[in-house]
């Protein structure tokens, strides 16, 4: 049994301690909105945040996630959040919808810290967020858009 | 792919690319095996301790020089990778602390400890060297010139440079890299004991 805080509770999870947080989150905590994609961390779909901080969790054996809190796109909130999903919505940035909730988790901690990014910012900050539709320049535009929304 | 995304990936691909070209042997993943180091007590033959001095360096620079080591002193902004030191994928930069950029920091994919079933290694301050500290496409002679410089190696005197890389974590990983990856040659306790007999002989520098 491993102990985690996922979301704001603290669940007992019957897995291995090599076992990719991921799997823990999506099979033994039934929360599928993040991804799995490529198990390599070369992809970002996984994507999920401890301590605020973006990690990819297909790497993470649940081992090393300890007391730290781990929040899912199924509870992520604030204003970072708000912007992105309202810009995420007004641009449409989707199209087959599969890689977005790592892209918008990427997309939400790049503005935790910085709140006006340029294109070369967010260039940076996505580079490890792939999308087999290409919606990239969407997402940038999106993430403009978030930003002008933050800085009011 | 749309101009815009096209042009900002050349350019983000520019940042690491500069000076550097990738051989079709750099580009192989085949493992070459470990290779070992010479004792620092099989220099004592070298009756000239100057010349005793830069011949350690020599050896010294088989692990400085290896991938597992120059990877993450680039001479750009972005980290190599594997035995073949090809660039990092994805493209990640040294950032503000040498943590990588906002939002895609090395800890987004780097944990304490290597996580072999995906071959990601790991260290609890998986991170680039300063870039005073880049050796990507320097001599040994200028490597060990650099090495020295309190200037460049973060204010250590020779003593501290030894403490270093005989007890940093990150040093030492480079022993113990997972599977996948060709460790630094010999042993750590030997690559500690051969900079402890440059440092006691002169610390003197290859002349190039």
């Amino acid at each position: 049994m491993v102990s985690l805080k996922v979301n704001g509770r603290t669940h007992s999870v019957d897995v291995d301690d090599d076992t990719p947080l991921l799997w823990a989150i999506r099979d033994n905590l039934g929360l599928t909105g993040t991804k799995f994609g490529c198990g390599v961390a070369q992809c970002g779909a996984c994507t999920v945040f401890m301590d605020g901080k973006p990690l990819r969790s297909c790497v993470t054996p649940v081992s090393a996630v300890g007391d730290a809190e781990i929040t899912t796109i199924e509870a992520i909130s604030g204003k970072e959040v708000d912007a992105v999903q309202a810009a995420w919505t007004a641009r449409d940035v989707p199209q087959c919808g599969y890689c977005q909730s790592g892209q918008v988790m990427s997309a939400v901690a790049l503005l935790m810290e910085n709140k006006k990014p340029s294109d070369g910012d967010i260039d940076l900050a996505m580079n490890g967020n792939l999308c087999r539709c290409a919606t990239y320049v969407r997402i940038r535009a999106a993430i403009h858009d978030a930003a002008r929304t933050l800085e009011g | 792919m749309q101009a815009p995304l096209l042009h900002a990936i050349l350019a983000g691909a520019g940042l690491c690319l500069a000076g550097t070209a990738l051989t079709s042997a750099q580009t192989t993943r085949q493992a070459a095996p470990a290779a070992s180091l010479r004792s620092a007590e099989s220099f004592s033959t070298i009756a000239n301790q100057r010349d005793r001095s830069v011949a350690l360096f020599g050896e010294i620079g088989t692990v400085l020089q290896h991938p597992r080591c120059m990877n993450c002193h680039p001479a750009t902004e972005c980290p190599r990778q594997a035995d073949a030191k090809r660039l990092h994928q994805p493209l990640v930069v040294r950032g503000k602390d040498g943590h990588g950029a906002p939002g895609l920091e090395c800890a987004t994919c780097h944990g304490k400890q290597n996580f072999d079933p995906a071959r990601i290694p790991g260290d609890g301050h998986w991170a680039l060297a300063p870039a005073s500290m880049a050796w990507e496409g320097k001599s040994l002679g200028q490597i060990c010139e650099q090495l020295k410089d309190p200037n460049r190696n973060g204010s250590r005197d020779l003593a501290a440079i030894v403490k270093h890389v005989t007890s940093d974590t990150l040093v030492l990983w480079a022993w113990n890299p997972g599977p996948g990856r060709v460790p630094a040659p010999g042993s750590n306790a030997q690559f500690g004991a051969l900079m402890q007999a440059w440092v006691d002989t002169g610390a003197a520098c290859p002349a190039s």
